[in-house]
């Protein structure tokens, strides 16, 4: 599905992430962890294709193609979804109104019809019972005056509507209470096949108490500095990052 | 970031430079014959319209004293504008197809050409074709091709025809209100108006009446060296309510022409007015060469108690707009509002907003306006809020937000309140704001292209005066807010 091979990126003449090498496959649950400026978002962004980044070198090939060529719209129809650590907010413009612009924009790339106003509100709506959000989430402005549990849900409303193929989830944790953690998590693991995969950022453990990986990568310093199963985010949990700055070092 | 924001704000203007004009869609032009009066204005020109709509000697009168004003009147120059003098001898002042002359009495004695005109512009005269609900004056350069659905509306007592038309089928209430709302000499492009005024749309509304469709008129200036001065008197009698819109296009062309109208509207005791623009006048090109002064006097009166006049206005074309539709609130418990979405982009300028003069007790106002200003464009919202000393416990509500795209346009926020009761309530808020990066590239993120993704933005930036607009026209309008964002915004 994904595979990044010694990937440097720089922000304004600083490199930020030094080689980073990441292979995920369908089916796999990836969690990336790591102390605070090591680079996390910036891959998160790399993959999206945000503006600002410049990528010095290696590759990052999704589905055999080199994704870094590709305008993020482009990415996005082609499966690739970021839930973002701050959802953006759009005033004026209704959720129903942007998850039908989406869908269809998506739609069009890929040669299919459009859905028309009956089918998309037929499945908007069967995606909302399903993970169990009310209906008036969908009426409201984009993220406007939610609260931050409202903002993450609506980012896995949206993930589940647009049904990626590779999820980011960057610190989708951050922020929430355990609770709304918890119904996070549900969302994301209902979502989860054996056709598609997601990449998990977190700072901390609790996330994946929630969302089991089945791999877990610690990243510090720009590189990806240990791998492992999901055990490792326990012993992350227990003994902290510290190891890895005197590793880096 | 600042770098990212700039990197993708850069991409956003350059996007802007290169769509331009070439989305303007309705830019092509009509050749058609057409009979018009020798360039330039002077006495003679003024008496030679008069006599073509075979006028009685009233209204030539009338016309002369707007013209006697014009001439020595000052252009206006207070408004955040710029261009060249205006060569007013380089205009012809009447433009009319040559079939008109005939008056033709139905659709079937209209020339073809000119229907073929109108359904290109999206707007098909056969009323079978129409959208049901909706009845058109089609006016084209001076005159009006035809008025749509007149029996029907006849049925309820609606008189809704060309004002050439009123003046022989209800001379008296012509007489009565033209320029009883806006006088000939309110200002210098009034006095030009009301010396050179050729069509426009004549409506009154009988006490009662809640007039059973949307009423609408559509400009179109076809003919080079020509300017377009149409009048439009909208009368709703006590208790009577009507809906009205218009909408204009020009084409493409690399001089400027000038449209300069009067409308006015009178609302008796417990009457509505809802009057709504969608204003797509050709812009001029991306370095402004070309496009239509749209100097435009607007002005409603709510002479009857609990009265309401509402504008919407949707300001997209034109290469300089000059504009405030205003409400004169004298009835008692009388309420004006005004909700604007100006667009400008290139070298594109606006000047608009409205006055509010509260002169009856409670009265109240409600002004909303959102500017939306991108590539080197300029753009003002000048408006009055006017309390009278004996216009107890009135109240307004003003909202101005400005949005910015790219950094090269400008928004200008000028407001006048002129207080002089204690007991009114007068509230102002403003906002400007740019189209961030971080929406851009959260719409995009989830596959909504660039272009689409500003539109999205922009429209719901508009939606609370979007939302305004009948319902017939407000998917319309979405559309022409998207297409001049992406001719004018990226």
């Amino acid at each position: 599905m994904l595979e990044i091979h010694d990937l440097h990126v720089s922000v304004d003449g600083t490199e930020i992430l030094k080689g980073i090498n990441l292979v995920v496959n369908a089916g796999e649950v990836h969690a990336i962890m790591g102390p605070n400026g090591s680079g996390k978002s910036t891959l998160a962004h790399i993959i999206a294709g945000r503006d600002g980044y410049e990528v010095t070198g290696g590759r990052v090939v999704y589905k055999g193609e080199d994704l870094t060529a590709l305008e993020p719209e482009d990415r996005a129809a082609k499966g690739v979804f970021l839930a973002f650590q701050y959802p953006v907010e759009i005033p004026g413009v209704a959720n129903t109104t942007f998850l039908k612009e989406a869908i269809n924009a998506q739609r069009r790339f890929n040669g299919k019809d459009e859905l028309d106003a009956m089918a998309f509100m037929k499945m908007l709506r069967a995606k909302t019972k399903e993970l169990g959000m009310s209906d008036d989430m969908l009426k409201r402005a984009v993220n406007v005056g939610f609260s931050g549990g409202e903002k993450k849900r609506n980012e896995v409303l949206q993930m589940a509507v647009l049904e990626p193929s590779l999820a980011v989830l960057d610190e989708t944790d951050s922020g929430l209470d355990i609770d709304a953690l918890k119904i996070v998590a549900d969302g994301v693991n209902s979502l989860r096949r054996p056709d598609n995969a997601a990449i998990v950022i977190t700072h901390y453990q609790r996330l994946l108490d929630h969302i089991v990986p089945d791999h877990v990568h610690v990243l510090a310093h720009g590189r990806i500095q240990r791998s492992g199963g999901k055990e490792l985010a326990l012993e992350l949990e227990a003994k902290g990052y510290a190891q890895f700055a005197e590793e880096a070092a | 970031m600042p770098d990212e924001t700039s990197t993708a704000m850069a991409e956003t203007v350059e996007q802007v430079r290169e769509l331009t004009d070439a989305k303007y869609k309705h830019g092509w032009s009509t050749d058609i014959e057409m009979d018009m009066a020798p360039k330039g204005l002077s006495e003679d020109i003024v008496r030679f319209i008069s006599a073509k709509k075979d006028e009685p000697a009233w209204l030539l009168e009338w016309r002369l004293k707007g013209y006697a004003r014009w001439l020595e009147m000052p252009e206006p120059e207070w408004a955040k504008v710029t261009l060249p003098p205006i060569d007013y001898q380089a205009v012809h002042y009447y433009a009319a197809p040559k079939s008109m002359a005939d008056k033709p009495q139905s659709l079937d004695e209209v020339d073809p050409e000119l229907l073929r005109t109108y359904e290109k512009l999206g707007i098909p005269l056969r009323e079978q074709e129409m959208l049901a609900g909706v009845a058109v004056d089609a006016v084209f350069d001076s005159v009006s091709i035809a008025t749509t659905f007149k029996a029907k509306l006849e049925e309820v007592g609606v008189i809704f025809c060309p004002i050439s038309e009123a003046l022989e089928r209800c001379p008296d209430l012509v007489r009565k209100y033209l320029g009883s709302v806006v006088p000939q000499a309110d200002n210098k492009h009034a006095c030009l108006n009301s010396a050179v005024f050729t069509d426009g749309s004549f409506v009154y509304i009988p006490p009662g009446v809640r007039c059973p469709m949307e009423l609408s008129t559509y400009f179109r200036i076809n003919q080079e060296n020509t300017g377009q001065f149409e009048r439009t008197l909208i009368i709703a009698d006590k208790g009577s309510y009507v809906s009205y819109l218009e909408g204009c296009t020009a084409p493409q062309r690399d001089e400027n022409q000038l449209h300069a109208a009067v409308v006015e509207l009178i609302a008796l005791d417990d009457a509505e007015i809802k009057y709504s623009t969608v204003q797509n006048w050709y812009p001029g090109d991306e370095n402004g060469k070309g496009g239509i002064y749209n100097f435009v006097t607007k002005r409603g009166a709510c002479r009857g108690r609990n009265s309401k006049i509402s504008w919407t206005q949707v300001e997209t074309g034109s290469a300089i707009t000059w504009k405030y539709p205003s409400c004169i609130l004298q009835g008692d418990n009388s309420v004006g509002e005004f909700y604007s979405i100006a667009i400008t982009n290139n070298m594109q300028q606006a000047d608009t907003g409205t006055k509010m003069i509260h002169l009856g007790r409670n009265t109240k106002s409600r002004i909303i306006s959102k500017g939306i200003s991108a590539g080197r464009s300029d753009q003002t919202y000048r408006g009055l809020v006017k309390i009278s000393a004996k216009a107890e416990d009135a109240r307004n509500y003003t909202q101005c937000d400005s949005l910015l795209i790219g950094d090269r346009c400008g928004a200008h926020t000028v407001p006048y309140i002129e207080n002089r009761n204690k007991t009114a309530t007068v509230e102002h808020e403003a906002t400007a704001s740019t189209i961030s990066e971080d929406q851009l590239f959260y719409l995009r993120q989830r596959g909504i292209p660039q272009e689409e993704a500003v539109a999205l933005v922009v429209n719901g930036f508009c939606r609370e005066v979007l939302q305004q607009l009948p319902m017939e026209f407000a998917v319309e309008a979405q559309k022409l807010v998207g297409i001049s964002l992406e001719g004018s915004v990226g």
